[in-house]
């Protein structure tokens, strides 16, 4: 099966939810549609499932027509961010509800029913009503009830932002598992660039309704088409400073530089945004070729077992993530270190001319963004 | 001890309000000589006649049999179309929506004798007068607004996803709506059949006008105790207790969930 966006919009009143999207989404492949919130990735998904009637534009499935189709004909299951069961069925009748409709014996039912369950790991929970089970094991459920389908297309509205960390973390590598084989076209909403990351498949870069990038989810990751995408796609969003070339130098404000070379060689002078990743930036120095930069610390702040630091110098404002658990003084002076081969380089008009050249990008894969 | 002291206020208020029921109750196991007799708080000489009379007597048993049979229809009939109709009022928007939901509420703004003299003209045109049927109906008028109200207050607080989630599950509407919708909102049904009941079993004015003979309501059979030679004061207490029960039977089932009713289930 695929399934074709042809400039689909969407508009609400005066509002446009979606405007003029096209997407092609190929047999058992992995989508993830990544966006801020409000950048229109639920609207996408209910015009995907056919839950909404797009404004203009077609949806076609194995190239026919579908858009206005109810959704109860079509072939999809969805798995929404508020943890969605029917209350008053237990978790057996939940994940069984869907094949009730199929033309299955009750043996074929159960049997399937066991294996979500077991797959989902909430074998034993089966006779519970939803209301008993933690927000964990609700979701579960609702995983179970669509994979228990077995669809063509496959739905999941940022399924993992209303859990707390642990569980994220043990759900979202399960996820990968999970969407292996089958034919499925699995789309999946998300605003975090690791969860992405982790999924893989390829990516949709949503922002206001409008496809801002989509192709392969490393792709878009090491070569994000502007700015904007590249704010969309790290986390914290990528440091932005900008900055001009000229005289064979790049220069930052009115006092850093440093003389150009390997992949931003080639720009002609002018006007520069340059960006690179919190991750990239260090307090300390990691390679010869690390640029110091004398900034004074903002604010820093701990995440897990990682730490934030805002800086400040010269009217540029940087945040550096830094491994571990550190305290900085407010106002302090510290020395960030930028390694020039990570530095993206955006035109005037915010669209990449230079991105950081990559042997594997391994590194990345790693640490994430 | 301020922990006693309210206990002590509370007990004082209750047995106040009780007062009246309680004196009813007196009344209705005294024969009439012993009630405009001698000041007693408890009857010097219980007697079950009253009851005994009403139970056997058929003008008198008939009144709350026809009574429960059109307050039994109308709770049935106002639930039926509210059903549906705060269904739509809680998850489409058209248009004129609110207005036409503001404008079921109004109809419970007019007194009921407003509407007297219409509904005495059509329902003879129909031949409707005297039949359980005519009351059911006329009642509908106060009932199924409210019970509009009251439905589309629980339905919205069921996440709209529900919905959506049975309809990619397959379900058809009806399916859904009876399989799924109708227990997530059974709080809600409940009260709103209790409000149904209490509003169409107390009153008197539509239900009297509306019959003769046939579809008696109890409360016009209690009138009859009014005669030449005075009132039968013990007879209408004991109807007055029986009058009581149903009501406080159904009370008694949604009484956890009164409060929410009574704020149209926005709470």
């Amino acid at each position: 099966m695929s399934l074709v966006l042809e400039q689909v919009t969407k508009r609400v009143g005066h509002d446009v939810h979606i405007a003029d999207v096209s997407l092609e989404l190929s047999e058992d492949s992995l989508n993830v549609l990544i966006g801020p919130t409000l950048s229109g990735k639920t609207s996408l998904m209910r015009l995907m499932a056919g839950l909404d009637r797009p404004t203009a534009g077609k949806v076609l499935v194995d190239g026919i027509d579908v858009t206005g189709v109810s959704v109860r004909k079509r072939d999809v299951a969805m798995v929404y961010q508020q943890f969605i069961n029917y209350p008053s069925f237990t978790v057996y009748n939940n994940i069984a509800s869907p094949l009730r409709f199929e033309r299955l014996g009750k043996k074929e039912i159960d049997r399937k029913v066991r294996e979500a369950a077991e797959m989902m790991r909430i074998e034993p929970l089966l006779d519970r009503l939803p209301s008993e089970l933690s927000g964990g094991q609700q979701q579960r459920t609702a995983i179970a009830r669509a994979l228990v389908k077995e669809t063509k297309l496959l739905i999941l509205d940022e399924p993992l932002v209303n859990l707390d960390y642990k569980l994220r973390e043990e759900l979202r590598s399960e996820m990968h598992q999970l969407f292996q084989g089958g034919g499925t076209i699995v789309v999946y909403a998300t605003t975090e660039p690791l969860e992405a990351l982790m999924l893989g498949g390829s990516t949709v870069v949503l922002d206001e309704g409008r496809v801002l990038q989509s192709g392969g989810t490393l792709q878009v990751y090491h070569r994000p088409a502007s700015v904007r995408c590249a704010e969309i796609f790290s986390d914290p969003p990528i440091n932005v400073i900008p900055g001009r070339v000229e005289g064979g130098n790049v220069r930052f404000g009115r006092e850093m530089g440093f003389p150009v070379n390997g992949h931003l060689a080639a720009l002609p002078p002018g006007r520069y945004q340059f960006g690179v990743r919190a991750s990239h930036l260090s307090i300390g120095r990691r390679t010869e070729k690390d640029i110091r930069m004398p900034f004074t610390v903002e604010l820093a702040e701990v995440s897990g077992s990682e730490t934030f630091i805002h800086a400040h110098h010269d009217g540029v404002t940087c945040v550096v993530q830094e491994e571990g658990v550190h305290s900085f003084a407010l106002g302090a002076p510290v020395d960030v270190f930028l390694n020039p081969s990570q530095l993206f380089a955006f035109d005037a008009a915010g669209a990449l001319v230079a991105a950081p050249e990559r042997d594997g990008g391994s590194r990345d894969q790693d640490r994430g963004s | 001890m301020p922990v006693r002291k309210r206990t002590l206020a509370l007990i004082a208020y209750f047995i106040l309000l009780l007062l009246p029921i309680y004196w009813m109750f007196n009344m209705s196991l005294q024969t009439n000589a012993d009630i405009l007799g001698e000041f007693s708080l408890v009857p010097t000489d219980p007697t079950l006649t009253n009851y005994i009379k009403i139970f056997t007597d058929e003008a008198w048993y008939s009144g709350y049999i026809n009574s429960i049979i059109y307050v039994s229809i109308n709770t049935a009939v106002s639930l039926l179309t509210a059903l549906p109709a705060a269904y739509a009022f809680s998850r489409y928007r058209f248009i004129g929506d609110k207005h036409m939901f503001f404008w079921l509420l109004t109809n419970r703004m007019a007194p009921p004798a407003v509407f007297l003299l219409p509904f005495f003209q059509l329902y003879s045109t129909f031949g409707l007068i005297d039949t359980h049927i005519a009351v059911a109906i006329s009642h509908c008028l106060f009932n199924v607004p409210l019970a509009v109200w009251i439905l589309e207050g629980f339905m919205s607080s069921v996440p709209r996803e529900i919905d959506e989630m049975a309809y990619i599950d397959g379900y058809s509407y009806p399916r859904f709506f009876l399989t799924v919708f109708v227990p997530l909102i059974r709080t809600g049904i409940g009260v709103t059949a209790f409000f149904c009941f209490m509003f169409s079993w107390v009153e008197l004015l539509l239900a009297r006008t509306l019959t003769t003979t046939d579809a008696k309501p109890i409360a016009a059979t209690m009138t009859r105790t009014v005669s030449a030679t005075g009132l039968d004061w013990g007879l209408l207490a004991a109807a007055g207790i029986l009058t009581i029960v149903p009501g406080a039977l159904v009370i008694w089932f949604v009484r956890n969930y009164m409060a929410k009713g009574f704020a149209l289930g926005r709470v």
